[in-house]
């Protein structure tokens, strides 16, 4: 064997990490940081235009309006990896929000948690039904969800409209209301972040400390440091947001409990596609599924899973959506939202290939579709150009990620 | 890249092995197949094959398009049932018939599309659908330190990280991969599918190289190939087939590139028919 053709690991040079980092970058390997830096423009122009849009209160206002995006886009998620999509996903959460209100609601008087578990289980279900037809009949998912889509506001309207109250229903149970309306107290919000940080700082030194043990090449334990150091200036900096006192006559202050969804839904999300085998497959499907099929994995199976785990999602997000209107209508778009979503996840980096994309690139998307809607609501700029400025941010965001791949090392 | 295929006539580089070892019995083979026949409907795919597989050496499967390689591998790998006829396991009577069977028994197959996941890094494609988990989570330190083992036993050294994508990998880089993967899950028979077929030189050349450690490891490998120079460089042993018979087997030493071509066209060399009085 010729050693000329040898280039060990070892013996490349080492380089800084800010060379490291801008190597990567130019080779369209940044991961979240090209989305984080237009975020951040994002955020710089709306804080010159209205100094309000950095508040406190704003700002947790932000948080809250994003959730939905953030938790149907990671939805989505599941099946995009895939290379599937679901156009459900905006009813799914309605129909959701429906039956848990209508069974809160005094004429039915179902405790709150038996409601929440059965619209959350409803949408599972849902979710199981699309990946059936789509595998078992050889579908393309676009067209399935899109019957799917049509039913579903069929059956929400269906619903909402047979309870009387003139097309909307209002939440009449207090716990409820509170997912997105009530606070952790501020120590609370301190407890459950430094919680977050000490266990997350704990698994990414582990991981690189087990790497270096093992005599596997891994990033030096000053990135190692720069990471866990960021993490925890970025926590304290979110606290400081949700902690101060908001409101102008009351005192209004910490952490909504919709945020403590979101963070479940990541956590979750992000351990099972990557530190299970469930999460590989997932991702290999995406990738070849015929390879995968070989490999002796059981493709249909992942798969159908996968439509359940979108259904299950977009279940969550409808009673996080529920609790922030304070109620469910008839006239929930359903359309709108999924497609916000789909924007959400490939904003994030998420491929509609399949194969591609992390749960907290759902996050990142769908906090830069809620900046936008914030920000220009704030400078009271009408519906019309909030559309175009998002389809701009949308078109900006693939047509700079597709460049940055055009001979990556990451393929299409 | 260090000894380019230079065969002209019948010159051959060394075997890992002593040549004289093939001329063995049934008995001493890792696999033989003895009178198998295929037939789809009226159309008698594999006719009578009996074909040997000496373990340690590197077997050339050769033929035109439709002379049965192909339905002769999936039947090898279990693809296809036979349709009458016997395999032996190391002597023993064995059924191979679904593509657990063969694997069950050793046998890999590398396609020749290698059914890698380009999204997923060398690692995550060694162990696809063999993950190492420890309480259901996977361990992947574990999984790189085999792969990087493997790897190195089998000198492929050409990459630079084992997390490195395999979408980002040459093509010569990707089919070792493949063999690896194979080897790692401890087969005694690898069937390679035109392995060289999309190569470039070099990468040609570094893929050859890989066989010929197979075949030193003890391992027996099968060989697809249409590029006589490939065959005559890197096999022991030649097998040619002609519309669905083995037609030919034996040392390579015993052919040159034009008794091969003219075995591949015809099915006789020169004249004279040579089935059945090649050495077993």
């Amino acid at each position: 064997m010729s050693n000329a053709l040898t280039t060990d690991a070892a013996a490349e040079p080492k380089l800084g990490i800010v060379k490291e980092v801008g190597r990567r970058l130019r080779a369209g390997d940044g991961g979240l940081v090209p989305i984080l830096i237009g975020l951040a423009v994002l955020v710089v122009i709306f804080q010159v235009k209205d100094s309000v849009f950095l508040s406190s209160g704003n700002l947790t206002n932000l948080f809250t309006q994003a959730t939905i995006f953030i938790l149907l886009a990671m939805a989505e998620m599941w099946v995009l990896l895939l290379g599937e999509i679901d156009l459900s996903v905006g009813y799914m959460a309605g129909l959701s929000a429906a039956i848990a209100v209508i069974l809160v609601d005094p004429q039915f008087h179902w405790p709150w948690y038996l409601a929440m578990l059965l619209a959350v289980v409803t949408t599972t279900l849902i979710g199981a039904l699309w990946g059936t037809i789509t595998i078992r009949l050889a579908l393309p998912s676009f067209i399935v969800t899109l019957a799917g889509l049509l039913g579903l506001e069929g059956v929400l309207i269906y619903f909402v409209d047979h309870q009387g109250t003139g097309g909307t229903v209002s939440v009449s149970n207090r716990v409820v209301y509170d997912m997105v309306n009530a606070n952790l107290s501020p120590l609370f919000t301190w407890i459950f972040v430094v919680a977050c940080v000490v266990v997350f700082s704990f698994f990414i030194f582990r991981k690189d400390q087990l790497r270096r043990g093992s005599g596997l090449e891994t990033v030096s334990l000053t990135m190692t440091f720069l990471k866990i150091g960021l993490l925890t200036v970025a926590s304290v900096v979110v606290v400081l947001i949700f902690n101060a006192n908001r409101g102008s006559f009351i005192v209004l202050e910490g952490m909504p409990y919709a945020i403590l969804v979101d963070f479940a839904m990541l956590a979750l999300g992000s351990f099972i596609l990557t530190r299970t085998r469930m999460g590989r497959y997932i991702y290999a499907i995406g990738g070849n599924a015929e390879a995968a099929r070989r490999a002796g994995i059981n493709v249909n199976r992942f798969r159908l899973l996968a439509f359940m785990f979108t259904g299950f999602t977009a279940g969550v997000a409808g009673l996080l959506y529920a609790s922030r209107l304070g109620g469910v209508s008839d006239g929930i778009d359903g359309g709108n939202l999924v497609l916000l979503a789909v924007a959400s996840a490939v904003i994030g980096g998420t491929s509609l290939f399949g194969g591609r994309g992390k749960m907290i690139s759902a996050v990142i998307g769908g906090l830069v579709i809620a900046t936008i809607y914030n920000g220009m609501a704030l400078l009271n700029l009408p519906t019309a150009e909030q559309f175009v400025a998002t389809a701009l941010v949308l078109l900006v965001a693939v047509a700079l990620d597709s460049i940055a791949r055009r001979g990556s090392a990451v393929g299409r | 890249m260090t000894s380019t295929p230079e065969t002209r006539g019948s010159t051959t580089p060394m075997a890992p092995m002593d040549p004289a070892s093939s001329g063995v019995s049934p008995s001493s083979m890792l696999l033989s197949l003895r009178g198998v026949s295929k037939s789809f409907g009226a159309v008698q795919a594999l006719q009578r094959v009996d074909l040997d597989i000496p373990a340690g050496q590197v077997t050339a499967l050769i033929g035109d398009n439709g002379a049965g390689k192909s339905t002769l591998i999936k039947v090898v790998s279990g693809i296809y049932a036979p349709s009458s006829g016997d395999f032996y396991w190391e002597g023993n009577k064995v059924q191979v018939h679904t593509p657990r069977d063969a694997e069950a028994l050793g046998i890999a197959t590398v396609y020749q599309d290698l059914a890698l996941c380009d999204n997923l890094d060398i690692v995550e494609n060694m162990f696809l659908g063999h993950e190492i988990a420890r309480r259901g989570l996977l361990d992947e330190i574990k999984m790189e330190l085999t792969t990087k083992r493997v790897l190195n036993e089998l000198s492929v050294t050409t990459v630079k990280s084992t997390r490195q994508l395999v979408g980002s990998l040459s093509g010569g880089q990707r089919q070792s991969i493949a063999v690896a993967r194979a080897v790692m899950r401890d087969s005694q028979l690898v069937i390679m599918d035109e392995p060289t077929a999309a190569l470039g030189v070099s990468q040609t050349a570094q893929v050859l190289e890989l066989i010929k450690r197979l075949a030193a490891r003890g391992i027996a490998v099968l060989v697809i190939s249409h590029n006589l120079n490939d065959v005559f460089a890197v096999a022991d042993r030649l097998a040619v087939m002609h519309l669905g018979t083995l037609v030919s087997s034996g040392l390579v030493t015993e052919y040159d590139t034009s008794s091969a071509v003219q075995l591949i066209t015809t099915g006789e060399r020169g004249g004279a028919p040579l089935v059945g009085s090649t050495p077993r």
